[in-house]
């Protein structure tokens, strides 16, 4: 997805139905999960929304991303299309993989979308990779991994953070600090204030900002792609923010109570920036609630196609693995078969 | 064969149980016995690990014997090979095995070589737990089944129980081993239900596979959620075909003699494996029986195991892939 100026109105609305659709998106999600509609584990991005966008809005269309296993949000704030993410969610043949990725897996390489990432901590090195492709190839362009507090811990973001820097690539480091890592609250996990403080280990600029405030983060990513862009190497941004659900989707949550959730909640990025820009004139209380049932639409239209929608045929579990193929894979596979059949 | 130490056993001295309380209940007993022993990795402590099978240890524990990590695989898998060679017997837990790929390095140049290029000077005492298999819609980089990489590379020694008795009594003789063992678990197994031995001297050796069930027509060495599997099979084609099931539970070192004898008898072998195919772990078992029990084949060898590829994340792709009943049943049919 284009750009957005959030200096502009238009740009501001923009945002705006970007947080809520992630918003809807993710609900329904939660809604389908829990009705047993969709196989494996959701990860949802409630109340992280300002992050995504906020960074997000600041690239180009030929900018890269990476993401984590909650992906879901950084899918849509790169313009990703809900109906193929919805149908990939249940594993249906017009997903975004065929159905062979789902809600942890979902890429979109054309739309600079490197792929959300089963693995914490696996984006960064591939950010710094695609940053890499743009320095080789001389290109205008710029690679921001998003990674959670938890992946902090990871030797292999300090080691991709290290050649970024070392060699001054267009990199963006994003850390989402939503205060866990699965059960963990992020203080049993870091020895450090501030996780931005880890840019100092690199002698790169790093910041810490209000990840419930999409202009904040918006305008930390914008200068660090200029930075990017002028060849002065990577930026480390840290966005404090907050999840809503639990890690997974029927997560007991016993590391944390209701009122703990509710503090952040009063601090709500979507309420916070619906506010501002009735204050300000930018938008007034009807359109926003148009813009919110058009959204609901679009996504009940999106959850409904991907439900009806047909699942892979079973052959199709043997493509992919290799450019040219091999047959040896469908031998085995025919090897295996109970009837022996070709279309079983 | 009569493999397990059971000093006192009698039919009042199992319970039921599932397999997760199999293994909760064996690193519970060996925490209690022996201080040196620990456990370590993501979430093992409050939250009781993803799949809830370290829930309420660190209650009764501490939370110095049953440590939440950050996400750093490997630097705890690291710090637990320090802490073995250096006098304590951590038990790691790895979330999927599909992580031990982040904390390779400490595994195969560290834990697996220390005792050998010191001279046997150090020792290794170190477990490693984790889950492996599909059949959760959990994706590729959450279902793989790894165990072959670590049976094959030297040094290491790997279990794969296929029962709720296996688990517990495997688990206990890993966390009692000086050596390197992982046990991997199949997270599809966790709700399986059987007798567990409830005595805490209950162990079974390392290296030993086991018969169980008898039969005369067909062998069929399985592993993991396959070997129940199988058993149901083998219930169901009673009177039509005997089918002996053996549940291998070690992959390295593994019990030659137990198939050997076996196959003696049956002259039929079905390898099922729910990992690739190629250059794994049906393979080895295929050798070894090839090489010691040639001429009692009356038929060619068949896997039945993943066609080589990941674990898709849809419905109809990853019921394709896994191995199941009818694949073996396939396989009994092509050469009975
Ligand atoms: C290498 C690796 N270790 C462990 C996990 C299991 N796991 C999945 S998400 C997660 C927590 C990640 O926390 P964080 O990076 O803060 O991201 P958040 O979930 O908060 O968005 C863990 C431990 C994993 N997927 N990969």
């Amino acid at each position: 997805m284009v750009s957005i100026d959030i200096e502009t109105e238009s740009g501001q609305k923009e945002a705006l139905r970007r947080m809520l659709t992630i918003r809807a998106f993710d609900t329904k999600a939660g809604e389908l999960f829990g009705d047993g509609e969709l196989p494996g584990f959701v990860h949802l991005y409630i109340g992280e929304e300002a992050v995504g966008v906020g960074a997000c809005s600041a690239l180009e269309e030929d900018d890269y991303i990476t993401s984590t296993h909650r992906g879901h949000g950084h899918c849509i704030a790169k313009g990703l299309e809900l109906e193929e993410m919805m149908s990939e969610l249940y594993g249906k043949a017009n997903g975004y993989c065929n159905g062979k990725g789902g809600s942890m897996h979902i890429a979109d390489v054309d739309a600079g979308m490197l792929g959300a990432n089963g693995i914490v901590g696996a984006g960064p090195p591939l950010a710094t990779g695609a940053a890499l492709t743009s320095q080789i190839k001389g290109e205008d362009t710029v690679a921001l991994a998003f990674f959670g507090d938890g992946a902090v811990a990871q030797g292999q973001i300090h080691e991709s953070i290290n050649l970024a820097a070392t060699w001054d690539l267009p990199a963006i480091f994003l850390v989402e600090n939503n205060q866990f890592g699965e059960g963990t609250p992020v203080e049993k996990q870091h020895n450090l204030q501030n996780l931005s403080e880890t840019a100092e280990a690199y002698n790169i600029p790093g910041f810490t900002v209000d990840g419930m405030d999409v202009t904040a983060v918006y305008e930390a990513v914008k200068e660090a792609r200029k930075r990017a862009l002028a060849q002065d190497g990577p930026t480390f941004i840290e966005a404090d923010t907050y999840r809503y659900r639990g890690h997974f989707e029927g997560d007991q949550q016993p590391y944390r109570t209701d009122e703990d959730i509710a503090i952040w909640k009063e601090n709500d990025a979507i309420e916070q920036f619906r506010k501002r820009l009735i204050d300000a004139g930018t938008i007034t209380e009807s359109e926003f609630d148009e813009m919110e049932s058009e959204i609901s639409e679009q996504v009940e239209a999106a959850a409904k196609t991907a439900k009806e929608a047909k699942y892979p045929d079973p052959n199709e579990a043997y493509d992919d693995m290799f450019n040219a193929s091999v047959p040896e894979i469908n031998d085995f596979a025919q090897q295996m078969r109970t009837d022996g059949g070709e279309d079983r | 064969m009569s493999t397990e130490s059971m000093p006192s056993s009698g039919p009042s001295d199992t319970e039921e149980m599932t397999v997760r309380e199999a293994i909760r209940l064996a690193m519970q007993e060996e925490l209690n016995l022996d201080e040196d022993v620990f456990i370590v990795g993501e979430d093992v402590g409050e939250f009781g690990g993803v799949f809830e099978v370290t829930s309420g240890l660190v209650d009764e524990f501490g939370e110095d014997r049953v440590r939440d990590t950050p996400i750093s695989e490997a630097g705890f898998m690291g710090a637990a090979v320090g802490a073995a060679a250096t006098g304590t017997r951590p038990v790691v837990e790895i979330m999927f095995a599909d992580f031990l790929g982040v904390c390779s390095e400490q595994i195969i140049n560290q834990m697996a070589k220390n005792r050998y290029m010191f001279g046997g000077k150090t020792e290794m005492p170190v477990t490693v737990r984790t889950t492996e298999g599909g059949g959760m819609g959990a994706a590729s980089q959450h279902s793989g089944t790894l165990h072959t990489w670590f049976a094959h590379f030297p040094g290491i020694i790997a279990v794969a129980p296929g029962t709720p008795r296996a688990a517990k009594g495997l688990l206990k003789s890993a966390i009692r081993s000086d050596d390197p063992v992982f046990v991997f678990e199949n997270k599809a197994m966790y709700e399986q239900t059987g007798d567990v031995p409830l005595d805490e001297d209950f162990t079974i050796p390392l290296g030993t596979a086991n018969v169980e069930r008898e039969g005369d027509d067909v062998t069929v060495v399985a592993t993991q959620r396959l070997v129940g599997e199988s058993l149901e099979l083998a219930d169901k084609l009673a009177g039509e075909t005997s089918v002996e099931v053996i549940d291998l539970r070690s992959l390295y070192p593994l019990d030659t003699d137990t198939l050997v004898e076996s196959v003696d008898k049956t002259g039929r072998l079905i390898i099922a494996d729910e990992s690739p195919l190629s250059y794994g772990t049906h393979a080895e078992i295929a050798t070894r029986v090839m090489e010691n029990a040639f001429f009692s084949l009356d038929a060619p060898i068949q896997r039945v195991g993943v066609a080589d590829v990941h674990i898709p994340f849809s419905p109809t792709l990853e019921e394709e892939v896994l191995p199941d009943a009818d694949d073996v049943k396939a396989a009994i049919d092509r050469v009975v």
